[in-house]
């Protein structure tokens, strides 16, 4: 758990991050959402100390980081930016090990460790071991700035914009694979994003900050639905709000007895992506499938229904 | 490159033949020089002159290098960032002073020898090196930084394993400078009886014996050309290596 109490940072006579408290649980995603200047990364900084806070603190798992050296305390807590960061005169290798060999690991359970996590994000350890990052594509490079950062089985993950510097359709890909792995690992992240599409699709739970403060954090759906103030009902933007609920609703909650036309789309799949399929296709129902086998359709109508419940 | 590595060997050994068997090049020099004199430089042996012109160089730019590099590292700490206006100050004028006003100011404090010839080619080898490697320092990607202390490297660390590593390639374009720059400067030394090349190109010069201007001359060049040479080599196989080309 980590608790972030009463953070403050003044620079000068302006307010960076104004009185931020919140909880975040183990295991899960927070997303930290907020347009440029609104503190999103300054408070994220404060949390591994590369900035320090003019007042309050922040407990993981009970203990005050104040208590630990902080490039102690950065070794314990994963850390990965936009534009990857890695360092271009090490092998993959070497950035992956990075932290466990600071750490004092044995090198055969770095070797190990850097393998698996190669392996973890779809590269083949043989082939990519050995090269210098700048052998790499962009989402190679991002994949391992944030195998880097997970390297030592951190107690918490941090990024900053990891995905800022890829194109749209890698990006996608990334945030699947983040999602995957977290799920995984049962990592703790915070990850700061000026997009609230990312917030919607990767958080448990969202921080919007505006103007330093924390204007609300709850669940997408909620942030969705029930938008604290206006500058949040913004970010989220009125006409993608229906389409953003039904992003986060799975096919399987409205699943319905009954025959559909059609190719069938896994339970998994979300409403947007059901209703897109619908109005390209001129289809009244698509037929839903769990494992390979049909178990029912999901219709236009109850899609609309569960939209019109927020309106 | 082709062109090289045909070149390349072709000069070692016309360098090797100059300095090792003089007496080959007679027939070459000997319309050169005046009436009856002596067509090759015989009063010491040209490599014992080239050993410790070497010598000089290396010593003087192993401690400029050392002085410069230190320098740097201090003034690109926040510590020593007000410092940084005033060392480029003293580095500058290191430049800006006439290598033979050095000898001439060092002469008396040091007596005749190596010790001016030393002074004067260790100050003009600051510069180059000090200025580079600031640069170097200076302009290092700010991601690879501000990852390397999010990731937990303390300040040596990071100076060890990250800045100075990374800075590499820019710092020895700023000694593969002060080299050739030593090279060609200490024959100066030769005028306060430093053993240098210059020695030769000295004598030729007070008796009117082109041939030894040309002897002395020829090899100091040559020097400076495959030395630096072989330092732009080390500079794309460390860039290959490191993967920072």
């Amino acid at each position: 758990m980590i608790e972030i109490d009463d953070l403050t940072k003044i620079y000068g006579d302006a307010t960076a991050v104004d009185h931020v408290t919140m909880t975040v649980e183990t295991g899960t995603i927070t997303v930290i959402v907020g347009t440029s200047g609104s503190g999103k990364t300054t408070l994220l900084r404060m949390i591994n100390r590369l900035e320090e806070p003019t007042s309050g603190e922040v407990r993981i798992n009970g203990e005050s980081t104040l208590a630990t050296k902080p490039h102690l305390l950065r070794r314990r807590i994963g850390y990965a930016i936009q534009g990857h960061g890695l360092f271009p005169h090490h092998t993959v290798a070497r950035n992956i090990g990075a932290v466990p060999q600071l750490l004092g690991w044995e090198r055969d359970k770095i070797r190990a460790r850097v393998d698996e996590l190669l392996s973890l994000f779809s590269m083949e350890p043989a082939a990519f071991r050995s090269r210098y990052p700048a052998e790499l594509s962009g989402g190679q490079q991002q994949r391992v700035g944030v195998a880097r950062a997970l390297a030592s089985r951190p107690d918490l993950l941090l990024m900053d914009e990891p995905f800022g510097a890829l194109d749209p359709i890698i990006r996608a890909r990334a945030q699947d694979d983040l999602r995957r792995i977290q799920r995984q690992l049962g990592s703790t992240i915070m990850l700061v994003t000026h997009d609230m599409e990312e917030a919607i699709r990767l958080g448990d739970m969202v921080a919007v900050m505006d103007g330093g403060k924390l204007v609300q954090y709850a669940t997408p759906a909620e942030i969705i639905a029930e938008p604290a103030t206006p500058f949040v009902a913004e970010m989220v933007g009125d006409v993608e709000r229906p389409l953003r609920l039904l992003s986060l609703i799975p096919l399987s909650e409205l699943v319905e007895d009954g025959e559909a036309e059609g190719a069938a789309m896994p339970a998994g799949a979300s409403l947007r992506d059901a209703l897109a399929a619908c109005l390209w296709t001129g289809r009244s129902a698509v037929p839903v499938e769990k494992d390979g086998a049909t178990i029912g359709r999901v219709t236009f109508a109850a899609i609309r229904a569960r939209a019109e419940l927020h309106a | 490159m082709k062109v090289g590595t045909i070149l390349r060997p072709a000069l070692v050994l016309l360098l090797l033949a100059l300095v090792l068997r003089p007496e080959w090049f007679a027939p070459v020099f000997a319309p050169l020089a005046p009436q009856g004199a002596p067509v090759i430089y015989e009063r010491s042996s040209l490599l014992s002159l080239s050993l410790s012109h070497l010598g000089l160089v290396a010593a003087a730019t192993a401690a400029a290098t050392l002085i410069a590099v230190a320098l740097a590292i201090f003034v690109t700490r926040p510590a020593g960032a007000a410092f940084r206006p005033l060392s480029r100050t003293i580095t500058n004028m290191g430049q800006t002073f006439p290598p033979v006003a050095v000898l001439a100011l060092a002469v008396p404090v040091l007596g005749f020898g190596a010790g001016p010839t030393l002074v004067a080619l260790f100050l003009y080898g600051l510069l180059p090196i000090f200025e580079n490697t600031v640069t170097a320092l200076t302009t290092l990607p700010p991601a690879t930084m501000e990852a390397a202390r999010g990731i937990g490297l303390n300040r040596w660390q990071r100076l060890l394993r990250v800045e100075l590593p990374l800075a590499l390639l820019v710092m020895l374009t700023g000694i593969r400078l002060s080299v050739v720059i030593a090279l060609g400067t200490a024959t100066i030394g030769s005028t306060v009886a430093a053993r240098t090349l210059g020695e030769v190109i000295i004598a030729g010069l007070l008796t009117n014996n082109t041939a030894f201007v040309l002897q002395g001359g020829l090899i100091v060049g040559l020097f400076a050309v495959l030395i630096y040479d072989a330092l732009v080599q080390l500079e794309a196989w460390l860039a290959r290596r490191t993967g920072t080309s």
